[in-house]
């Protein structure tokens, strides 16, 4: 219920050494000089939880939704147009749910871009407005600079090699490991400020409407098909995340990583 | 039971109470102003009045994309093309010389107007996109009157809010609002890159709704209704699209 629970950082330390390093670790980077008694955070605030699971809800409605309507045009192209008369930068090799589409295969798939249509776009105001707040606290509480932003050590070539080498070697940190790797920070980064944005700006811009009211939104990109072009290979980039994140959740330990996303608590904690 | 202090449990119910509010609010003023699709009803009606109030708001003037000339598609792609039964084949060995287009509801000169009529009203030529919902697209120059033309013409009535328009082919029928409708590129196109309109592309009548996706331009145009409620129409959604599962507003 309560985002975090006010204990003395003693009691903490009695329990167990390693609980109280961190809690230690994580004390020093709210404030340097903080008094006692001080607050133990949980491992993930209410607000990170909550964002995070509708985030997850969201993303997942739009993959799906997203390859429904992939099937109607399985064809990529670059520029402003492209269609079955042009030639495309790629086409996929899967079957199409048009029978106007050249696939190599004998058969089409049930029309489903009604329905899917209508959910991607209500899932994407969904994660719009859920990553809205989620950005907005995480700049006011200070989130991201306490669990996001790497420091100038993490980011010195040595910070980073060691922490990929780590990474490459599947050698984790153990349980104790309670705050992010240079690696996870940049990558958590780069899907909340690049390619999420990039997905809603890409998806926008395809947008015949939004394209009327801010054309340039289109014309940087190199126009709506290469808008479409850039927003299929954000999604591949995106779903690719998703599958390493769950992967790696789950070899390092699926149960008590997600507790600590579900209840924000992890084992020894209050 | 960890401790909930007072002040967050109030700061929390306020929060929950403003945002409820707020959200009343809201839906009362998109009302007010017209900010909710006819398709509003059901799980997708939050999302479907987010898009069309937000774009709305957005682009109630603003022009489609034009291009230039060399921009125009070599090989546009028409979709494809099913009979269109026996009416339309015998208006096609006329030359369409006897197609006509109905102009009724809320107008004070309701009656039908030739292709000839049509085409002696002043004439507007624009080089637009048209994207359909698949995600393929094309760019041709289209030639027609401007749709808000012939609502002045009928005189349409100032409390007229859509304007529904119906295809020879059976059970193709869409709306747009007056935003659209009373838009300068919204066009009765009759012509295709400097020649008729052929059939496949919608000749010999089509409507051009360059701010939406193709499926709004509709083909073999023989109707327009100038209404103020969508709801006496087919099972009141506002087009034939909700009704195959698709979404009236198609600006995204």
């Amino acid at each position: 219920m309560a985002s975090c629970s006010i204990t003395s950082l003693g009691s903490e330390v009695g329990r167990a050494d390693t609980i109280g390093r961190m809690a230690e670790s994580i004390a020093a980077r709210i404030s340097a000089s903080a008094p006692a008694p001080r607050v133990v955070r949980p491992r993930h605030a209410v607000v990170v939880r909550a964002t995070h699971w509708i985030t997850s809800l969201a993303f997942f409605a739009l993959l799906v939704t997203g390859v429904e309507i992939l099937l109607s045009h399985p064809r990529f192209y670059w520029g402003e147009i492209g269609n079955v008369n042009t030639a495309p930068l790629f086409q996929l090799p899967i079957p199409s749910s048009r029978d106007t589409v050249p696939t190599g295969y004998d058969y089409v798939l049930p029309d489903q871009n009604g329905w899917s249509r209508y959910l991607h776009f209500q899932s994407a105001w969904v994660l719009v407005w859920t990553g809205l707040i989620y950005v907005v606290y995480g700049f006011l509480n200070g989130h991201f600079w306490r669990n996001l932003f790497p420091d100038r050590a993490e980011l010195s070539l040595k910070g980073l090699s060691s922490a990929l080498a780590q990474h490459l070697r599947f050698r984790w940190p153990g349980e104790e490991a309670q705050s992010y790797n240079a690696v996870q920070r940049l990558t958590y980064l780069l899907v909340i400020f690049v390619l999420f944005p990039l997905a809603v700006w890409t998806g926008v811009a395809m947008s015949p409407a939004v394209g009327s009211a801010i054309p340039s939104a289109v014309t940087v990109l190199g126009g709506q098909q290469s808008a479409r072009t850039i927003h299929f290979f954000v999604s591949v980039l995106l779903a690719i995340f998703l599958l390493v994140h769950v992967v790696m959740v789950y070899v390092t330990g699926f149960r008590r990583r997600m507790m600590a996303m579900i209840t924000g608590r992890t084992k020894g904690q209050a | 039971m960890r401790n909930i202090s007072r002040r967050r449990l109030i700061a929390t119910s306020l929060a929950a109470s403003a945002a409820a509010g707020g959200l009343t609010t809201a839906a009362k003023l998109a009302k007010r102003y017209g900010l909710i699709p006819p398709d509003a009803g059901g799980v997708y009606g939050p999302g479907e009045t987010l898009t069309y109030a937000v774009q709305r708001l957005l682009t109630r003037h603003s022009l489609a994309r034009e291009f230039s000339r060399s921009q125009i598609s070599k090989d546009p792609f028409a979709n494809e093309v099913v009979p269109l039964g026996v009416a339309f084949d015998r208006l096609q060995a006329g030359g369409f010389a006897d197609w006509r287009v109905a102009v009724d509801g809320m107008v004070a000169r309701p009656g039908s107007l030739s292709l000839a009529e049509i085409k002696s009203f002043p004439s507007r030529r624009q080089i637009t996109l048209v994207a359909c919902e698949e995600g393929w697209s094309y760019i041709a120059e289209w030639i027609g009157v401007p749709l808000c033309h012939i609502l002045d013409v009928a005189g349409a009535f100032p409390q007229a809010r859509y304007v529904l328009y119906r295809s020879i082919q059976p059970d193709w029928w869409e709306s747009i609002d007056m935003a659209d409708a009373l838009h300068p590129q919204t066009l009765v196109a009759y012509g295709m890159n400097g020649v008729d309109l052929p059939v496949p592309f919608g000749g010999p009548l089509r409507l051009r709704v360059p701010r939406q996706l193709g499926y709004k331009s509709v083909k073999y145009i023989t109707s327009l209704t100038v209404t103020d409620s969508l709801k006496q129409f087919g099972k009141g959604l506002g087009s034939a699209s909700p009704e195959g599962g698709y979404a009236w507003y198609a600006g995204i």
